[in-house]
């Protein structure tokens, strides 16, 4: 079960995992994640926004980046290695129909949970044009797999290496000033580029969709770590999101949530990179 | 030799031993330690075998408790293990978590001028020697009826109906949302109540009798109802439990600090946070915790945070310690544990720093006033007796909602403002054919045995649905 079929790394500490999951990649729409943990033994649940599925091969397509010991633990996992538990389709799916002309805003590894959203909004007719950001180019991923799903793309970097320099938002103000008409923005990516992205589109009343990556336990509504403040109500990201209309998220309360176990985190890291093990009385730890 | 009524009479109860509160604070292991074959045996003598036991009456799952505990009393603890396995597969949990001071033993004839029989004492005692003593005796199965039944949430409701059935002959798949078998039994319930290898032999045991368990299967998600049903199973039991957590709707309930009941413990006891970092989930180290509440969860809550390495844990709760739903034992552990009870007061709002850590808790002075409709004397705000508690943690336990994911997704499924699914009392039938429901998820947040028993009348009720298509 959960097989890793295929894997391939995007960039330095971006990893794409095709993953044998038949159920999952059958049930699964745009918009939805699994959770997932990496071994049977004390692993938390990480949850993950599916980049693509083949419902035909059986598969579901994952990418994430390595920020601390439990992605690290599963960039190690190989090819033929099973993940050891995988729970999914969670949340509600994307709204998708023809709204007429789509933008799809990805920041960093937020352009994997983007792709299928890309995909079902030019399947629905919309005029798909596809913003991709990235500090630099070879943290830039999937950039053929969106041209495949857009009408357009453009690229940005914030260091220039890769399309016209700048921020996604620096692009989208562009695209909206040359005229062109954008009835609706998805937008995924960091927190502080999605509230960016609803700044701009606010001005020019242009409806946003953002999909949020709060800390969650369980990803079944049960215990409400992931919960957002919603046009001044709380909303379960798990059960009532990933998705919601960004020009009422509280993008300020959120980011300080996801900070919530920065410190701790960090250390399970370091002692996971030193590799001496739990009982390791050494400094470092 | 046998006694007397006035010689069993005079026998008192025995006492569990268990660890010294200043010992146990340090540590997630059990506080009782059980009783040894002597002390249970000494135990059973007390029963005086009343002509008209009410004990029974008490008892959700109608375990015959005159005759195991008769059966101890014999040391025919063989015997007396399978009297109590016919109607409760979960005798270990049971005798661990049941409120038997509020059902079997507040019916015994001896409480009327003595202490009752240490019934739960007892049960925990006979699972505990099977499973350590003895290993777990199959009993007998029905042959098998090639009927397939589909049970959803694998909690004390599931896994009674999941027993039941199996020895009944049918053919029964558990599908369970998270990655471990027990429900609120392994998320909800700390170890130091209930150690998790207990629990998980229980459920493992079902294995024995034929039940298929399909963990990280989230029904509504994965699989609806009807494609269940398209798959072959002829009956469907909903215990999903209350898997939604309540929060006070009041200011800054969003800070960094603060929790609802469901999130702390699940993070302690379902994902292991109190061995961070050896396990990999995070819990809050904190100093100062308020927990909003006054039943068993937050009790449990409230012994969590100390054990993590709190050094003041406050309940706060607004009705007087009268009107606490938590059980007298809970409460009385919580209290040598040294938890600080803030009784009569209730939270107004949460304060935090420019980051967005808890500081504080704003609280207000409560008073009882007239009952209302739970019988209890409302509680009513003093007016301008708000004072400022020094916090870094709160945990919000004070109920849960139904968890939506599978009346969300099924349309047919009729529920009560609230969310619940409406269930027919004596069978558990829901408004859709062949769909059974029962525990939290019917009642709201109850009792694990009060699922159970739900369970058990399921379980009957699918097999005579199963043998007679009568819906």
């Amino acid at each position: 079960m959960n097989r890793i079929v295929r894997r391939n790394q995007l960039s330095d500490n971006v990893v794409e995992l095709v993953v044998a999951s038949p159920v999952i990649a059958r049930k699964r729409k745009p918009g939805q994640f699994i959770i997932l943990r990496t071994h049977a033994d004390k692993a938390e649940r990480i949850p993950l926004t599916i980049a693509d599925a083949d419902s035909n091969a059986g598969t579901i397509t994952l990418v994430f980046q390595v920020v601390g010991k439990s992605t690290a633990e599963l960039s190690d996992l190989k090819e033929g290695d099973s993940i050891h538990d995988l729970a999914g389709p969670l949340g509600k799916p994307t709204h998708v129909e023809n709204f007429g002309s789509v933008v799809c805003i990805g920041g960093g590894i937020g352009i994997a949970p983007l792709h299928p959203i890309a995909q079902a909004m030019k399947s629905a007719g919309n005029r798909v044009t596809s913003i991709l950001g990235a500090r630099t180019k070879n943290l830039l991923i999937m950039q053929e797999h969106m041209k495949k799903a857009s009408d357009e793309v453009i690229v940005v970097t914030d260091d220039g290496s890769a399309g016209d320099q700048g921020f996604v938002t620096t692009a989208l103000e562009k695209l909206i000033s040359s005229g062109e008409k954008v009835d609706m923005v998805v937008a995924i990516g960091p927190s502080i580029m999605m509230k960016m992205v609803c700044k701009v589109t606010k001005q020019h009343d242009i409806r946003t969709v953002v999909s949020l990556n709060t800390i969650m336990v369980d990803g079944t509504g049960m215990c409400g770590c992931c919960r957002v403040s919603v046009d001044g109500t709380t909303q379960f990201v798990c059960v009532d999101g990933p998705e919601f209309d960004g020009h009422k998220v509280d993008f300020e309360e959120m980011m300080q949530r996801q900070s919530t176990y920065l410190d701790q985190e960090k250390k399970s890291y370091e002692i996971y990179k030193h590799g001496c093990g739990d009982n390791c009385t050494c400094n470092r730890k | 030799m046998t006694l007397t009524a006035a010689e069993r009479m005079k026998i008192p109860r025995q006492n569990m031993r268990e660890q010294p509160p200043a010992e146990r604070v340090k540590n997630f292991k059990e506080v009782p330690f059980g009783y040894t074959e002597d002390e249970a045996v000494e135990e059973a003598k007390r029963c005086i075998a009343c002509k008209a036991p009410q004990c029974m009456t008490g008892c959700p799952v109608e375990i015959d408790i005159p005759k195991f505990i008769q059966q101890i009393a014999n040391r025919d603890f063989e015997r007396a293990i399978e009297t109590v396995k016919k109607t409760n597969l979960l005798p270990a949990v049971c005798g661990r978590v049941c409120p038997q001071e509020t059902q079997c033993e507040i019916k015994c004839i001896l409480g009327k001028k003595h202490k009752p029989v240490a019934i739960g004492n007892l049960e925990r005692f006979i699972a505990d020697y099977e499973r350590n003593k003895l290993g777990a005796k199959i009993p007998q199965i029905a042959s098998k009826s090639g009927r397939r039944v589909a049970v959803v949430g694998a909690g004390p409701a599931g896994l009674t109906v999941a027993g039941d059935l199996a020895k009944m002959g049918h053919s029964v798949t558990v599908f369970e949302a998270l990655h471990r078998l027990g429900g609120v039994l392994m998320y909800g319930i700390p170890e130091f109540r209930l150690p998790k290898e207990i629990l998980e032999f229980e459920a493992k045991f079902l294995e024995k009798l034929g039940v298929e368990f399909k963990v990280n299967a989230v029904i509504g998600m994965q699989y609806s109802l009807d494609e269940l049903f398209e798959q072959g199973f002829e009956a469907i039991f909903l215990g999903t439990g209350a898997g939604l957590p309540y929060f006070m709707n009041i200011p800054g309930e969003n800070f960094n600090g603060v929790y609802s009941a469901n999130e702390y413990l699940t993070r302690s006891n379902l994902m292991g946070a109190y061995e961070f970092p050896k396990s990999d989930t995070p819990i809050a180290q904190s100093k100062n915790v308020a927990v909003v509440g006054g039943g068993n969860v937050a009790m449990d809550a409230a012994r969590t945070a100390k054990r993590l390495g709190a050094e003041n844990v406050y309940i706060i709760y607004r009705r007087s310690e009268q009107e606490m739903p938590a059980r007298l034992a809970e409460v009385h552990h919580a209290k040598e544990e040294g938890i600080i009870f803030n009784i009569l007061m209730n939270p107004t709002r949460f304060i935090g720093d420019k980051n967005g850590w808890l500081t504080k808790v704003e609280c207000i002075k409560m008073e009882l006033g007239e009952p209302d409709n739970s019988g209890r004397r409302r509680p009513v705000p003093v007016k301008g007796s708000e004072f400022m508690i020094d916090i870094d943690c709160a945990v919000i336990a004070i109920g849960n909602g139904p968890n939506p994911l599978v009346p969300r997704t099924t349309p047919d499924l009729e529920t009560n403002k609230w969310g619940n699914i409406i269930a027919n009392p004596e069978t558990q039938k829901t408004s859709k054919k062949g769909v059974f429901a029962g525990g939290d998820i019917v009642l709201g947040a109850a009792t694990v045995i009060l699922a159970m028993g739900e369970g058990r009348r399921a379980a009957k009720a699918i097999d005579d649905y199963l043998k007679t298509g009568n819906w």
